[in-house]
């Protein structure tokens, strides 16, 4: 047996890097321990092709919460954004794109109508989207329990709720369990609009715009819009590894050793108390709090094991939904790309590929039987244009996610990736008619790729898809939404907990504050 | 007009050509898919073939599970709340099994059959639970009811019964053992085991040799007084000997409704079925909490003044107020007492406190009602020497 630790937390990706510097900033000795070579989880840079690097996974910034940097001190550690404030380009066929901001929306053939729609909209939104965010920092209340702090977060979310007046209360309840399909139609005309507008509600999920829970993940993707800094979205400088790179020098800074290259087996128990961890080349490490940054179905399935867990929660942990629809393109580029009507400053933009919410539903449609999309929709970052590190001088990287890949494809994935990923490659041709020309090199990962290099089951976005029955106090499942779990000693702290996915911090950072609270450290 | 076989949505057991003749009272009644006999002809006769003589009971509809494959113990033991290592190939063990609210699912047996195979044994349907629970082991689950058809074989004489049908050392069973024989080319297997708190066996057969054995046994046990007997005649019995039914004195925790309604095994006085000392198993962490802070019931055996059966009766502490309620109730010839198992609210039930349970009775239309002094009894109302007696004595 080694050195004891007060913290051991598997996985450093950037909530367990966050919860990690919470914890050690009080005192407390924390261990991480990653399966990969490099920390950071789904948010890193790495090179895909010989002097080509791109954020690997998540690829535009844009829910980190502000606290978070200044809490810290990021920007001393290292933290740059190349670009902030990025629009969102809506392509379309005949290149009369679209051109979306926080407020407005322009371009040609655009109706008064829409636009007036769009702002409005957005405001009223965003009005929803800020009682969402206020519940963010704090855990979810459970009701069961009668707990002081819980009816005061309970009730100062139905008074949020009853603030907003009569008007805004009864459209959230109208709107709030339904689909953005529905909703756009009754306010906007432009098909256009209404597609990237779609896809912003679908993006990273196993939802298409008619599925409901659509106007859920749409306030969800409105709350990073509201940090104090306002900016939506941003390209960190040095791509997403960049964001990891800085929390892990802020971590290292508050004394947390971090471990990589060492996948860990299983959590150590006695009966149901954690004693610690055994890596997989079996070492056993001792602590009695383990912190779990991996995926709720790797933690409680594969490291704690379901026969060490009751029957219930087993079936609970089992039956979340984490089937990973989202693949991810890389290309590298020879020149900068050329999309029809999209001038050079607004390529390092946010571009879509979302012509209609039918065109959406339809993308959606094949996955839903094992096939992926014919007519996939993306979005397109090209971070080289603010960022000349990425790639040698004067060539580009083209980084995409697209939807949809489904996780299990009926045909398999081995024999289907390269069709699919020509496939890709020729909708963007359509709208970047030079572009073949253009690549050098490639990568195309789909969900299940996504699992392996990640270590995500089944490779989901959100660490489990994000859903009213899988939202806030039912995060990721009853009797483990307060990042507290039916094993003594063991806590969550990544995207599967409240409040979810992307890169944000929140479920990290809330995470330490419970284990503090919880477990009364020397 | 006949029922199609396809259409039919009642199942004959494999007895059925022998019950069916031998049902005067045509009184049948349906447990699960199957019907089965309540009183054949006389229920007098048939409570005291079981106390006296040699009672056959056909538990064909009892839920059967086959469990195989090498992780089954460790299986066992996180579905059971009892310790089930212990359980060696040639045992059989009594045990309840809980959700994670510590609130009983169901009772039943498990019979080590033989290396890596088992056989659960219940009341209820539980093969979701079952197949949940069963992530992470490395077993089997089936649903064998359909296979295996069993006779209950009880009272004083059955032993006899069964050495005359040539069951060679059949007599050396001790309580919760389990042997096989071979039988009309197949293997018959016996367990002493049973649900009246008397000497008694359980025979268990493929479904085709069902009628053989059936008349096998009713030829050997004619010289001992062998009788049919219905469900009426046993529940007298079980309850006699204290055993719960579920559906009756607890319901099964997934037919629950109503929040809170579940009953652990600590509120139905099955305490010794609860085992910390080993592995996760189900119910546990709710267990344990409710060891610290005390249950919400407590159930009792209680012998009731007077002969009138308290059935469905509410139970009252000295001052009148409601404590509780009866599950079960009958007038028990065997103990000469009127007996009542009950669901009281905590504290009640101590051994010392002062209870009364409320008895309607009907006398030519005119009822009656009457508080009825409750003393709570310790063990079984009736245990007799000869239900662990190895081997049995000749009646
Ligand atoms: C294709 C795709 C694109 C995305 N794009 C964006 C985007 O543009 N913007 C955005 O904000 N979000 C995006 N996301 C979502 C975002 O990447 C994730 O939600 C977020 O990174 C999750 O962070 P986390 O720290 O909770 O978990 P993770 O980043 O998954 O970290 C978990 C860590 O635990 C480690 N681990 C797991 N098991 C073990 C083990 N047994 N032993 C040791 N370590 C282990 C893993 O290796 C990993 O490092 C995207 C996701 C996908 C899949």
């Amino acid at each position: 047996m080694s050195k004891q630790y007060d913290v051991i937390i598997i996985g450093a990706g950037h909530n367990g890097l966050v919860c990690a510097t919470y914890l050690a900033k009080t005192g407390r000795s924390v261990l991480m321990v990653e399966a990969n070579k490099q920390v950071g989880g789904a948010a890193i840079t790495r090179e895909f092709s010989p002097g080509y690097s791109v954020s690997a996974c998540a690829h535009l910034l844009h829910l980190f919460h502000p606290q978070i940097v200044s809490d810290l001190s990021l920007t001393n550690h290292g933290l740059k954004l190349a670009a902030t404030d990025l629009h969102t380009i809506a392509l379309a066929a005949d290149g009369d794109h679209l051109t979306l901001t926080r407020n407005s929306v322009n371009g040609n053939g655009l109706s008064a109508s829409d636009r007036t729609a769009y702002s409005e909209f957005q405001n009223k939104l965003r009005r929803f989207a800020r009682i969402m965010q206020k519940t963010f920092m704090v855990r979810p209340p459970r009701l069961v329990h009668k707990n002081m702090t819980d009816l005061m977060n309970l009730a100062k979310l139905g008074l949020s709720v009853r603030m907003l007046g009569r008007d805004d209360m009864r459209e959230l309840l109208r709107i709030g369990a339904i689909n953005i399909f529905d909703v756009l139609q009754e306010d906007f005309q432009s098909e256009l609009l209404k597609g990237v507008m779609g896809f912003d509600a679908v993006l990273g999920s196993n939802l298409g715009p008619r599925s409901p829970n659509t106007i859920l993940t749409y306030l969800y993707r409105l709350t990073g819009q509201l940090h104090s800094n306002g900016s939506a979205i941003s390209v960190p400088s040095g791509g997403m590894g960049a964001v990891t790179s800085s929390l892990r020098a802020a971590a290292e800074a508050a004394g947390v050793e971090i471990r990589t290259d060492m996948p860990v087996k299983q959590v150590l128990l006695d009966v149901d108390t954690v004693t610690g961890i055994e890596t997989n080349s079996g070492e056993q490490i001792n602590s009695a709090i383990v912190v779990s940054n991996a995926d709720p179905k790797t933690t409680f399935l594969k490291l704690v094991g379901a026969r060490n867990i009751e029957t219930g929660f087993v079936r609970r942990i089992d039956n979340i939904r984490m089937q990973g629809k989202a693949a991810k393109l890389h290309l590298a580029l020879d020149g900068k790309p050329k999309f029809k009507g999209v001038d050079e400053n607004q390529l390092g933009h946010r571009i879509v590929i979302a012509p209609s919410l039918t065109y959406v539903e339809r993308a959606f449609d094949h996955s839903k039987y094992g096939e992926y999309s014919n007519h996939p929709a993306m979005e397109i970052s090209i971070p080289t244009i603010h960022d000349d590190s990425l790639a040698p001088t004067g060539k580009h990287v083209l980084s995409a996610i697209i939807q949809y890949a489904p996780y299990d494809l009926r045909a398999g994935w081995e024999s289907q990736r390269e069709s699919f990923k020509q496939l890709i490659v020729d909708k963007l041709a359509e709208y970047a008619p030079g572009i073949k020309d253009q690549i050098s090199a490639s990568e195309l990962m789909v969900p299940p790729d996504i699992e392996k290099e990640f270590n995500i089951h089944g490779g989901h976005w959100h660490h489990g898809e994000y859903t009213l029955d899988q939202f806030m106090m039912l995060r990721p499942v009853p009797g483990a939404a307060q990042y507290a779990t039916p094993v003594n000693g063991l806590y969550l702290c990544g995207a599967g907990s409240h409040p979810g996915g992307g890169v944000m911090g929140l479920a990290g950072r809330n995470a330490s504050i419970e284990i503090l609270l919880r477990e009364k450290v020397a | 007009m006949t029922v199609r076989e396809a259409d039919k949505r009642v199942l004959q057991t494999p007895f059925h050509s022998r019950t069916s003749a031998l049902c005067e009272t045509n009184l049948w009644s349906p447990w699960k898919a199957y019907t089965v006999v309540d009183c054949y002809s006389v229920l007098t006769n048939e409570y005291f073939a079981i106390r006296n003589a040699t009672a056959v009971f056909d538990l064909t509809p009892m839920t059967k599970y086959r469990i195989t494959g090498k992780d089954g113990l460790a299986y066992l033991d996180k579905l059971m709340t009892r310790k089930m290592g212990k359980l060696s190939p040639g045992r059989v063990m009594y045990s309840v099994w809980c959700n994670d609210l510590g609130h009983v699912l169901d009772d039943g047996t498990v019979f080590h059959l033989k290396e890596n195979h088992w056989r659960l044994c219940s009341q209820e349907r539980h093969l979701d639970w079952l197949l949940a629970t069963a992530m992470g082991f490395d077993v089997d689950i089936d649903d064998e009811t359909d296979d295996v058809t069993g006779l209950a074989v009880q009272g004083p004489t059955s032993c006899q019964t069964l050495k005359t049908m040539n069951l060679q050392g059949v007599e050396n069973l001790k309580p919760f053992q389990l042997k096989y024989f071979p039988f009309d080319g197949t293997e018959l297997m016996v367990s002493r085991t049973g649900f009246t708190g008397d000497l008694g066996y359980e025979l268990w057969i493929a479904p085709a040799h069902a009628e053989t054995l059936w008349d096998a046994l009713f030829a050997a046990g004619k010289p001992y007084g062998i009788l049919p007997i219905g469900t009426h005649a046993l529940d007298i019995v079980r309850i006699e000997a204290g055993f719960i039914q579920a559906g009756v004195d607890f319901v099964p925790a997934l037919e629950v409704v109503r929040a809170g309604r579940g009953r652990s095994p600590f509120e139905l006085g099955l305490d010794w079925l609860v085992q910390f000392d080993k592995p996760v198993f189900n119910g546990r962490k709710a267990l344990l909490e409710e060891k610290e802070k005390g249950s919400r019931y407590r159930f009792v055996r209680l012998d009731v003044e007077g002969n009138k059966p308290a059935n469905e009766s509410f139970i009252y502490n000295g001052k009148k107020e409601i404590v509780g309620h009866v599950t079960s109730a009958t007038w028990s010839p065997s103990a000469k007492m009127n007996i009542a198992l009950a669901s009281l609210d905590m504290p009640w039930g101590r051994t010392d406190d002062e209870i009364y349970t409320e008895v309607y009775y009907n006398r030519e239309l005119q009822w009656n009602r009457l508080m009825a002094r409750c003393r709570v009894v310790g063990g079984a109302f009736f245990d007799p020497p000869r239900r662990r007696k190895t081997p049995p004595l000749n009646y």
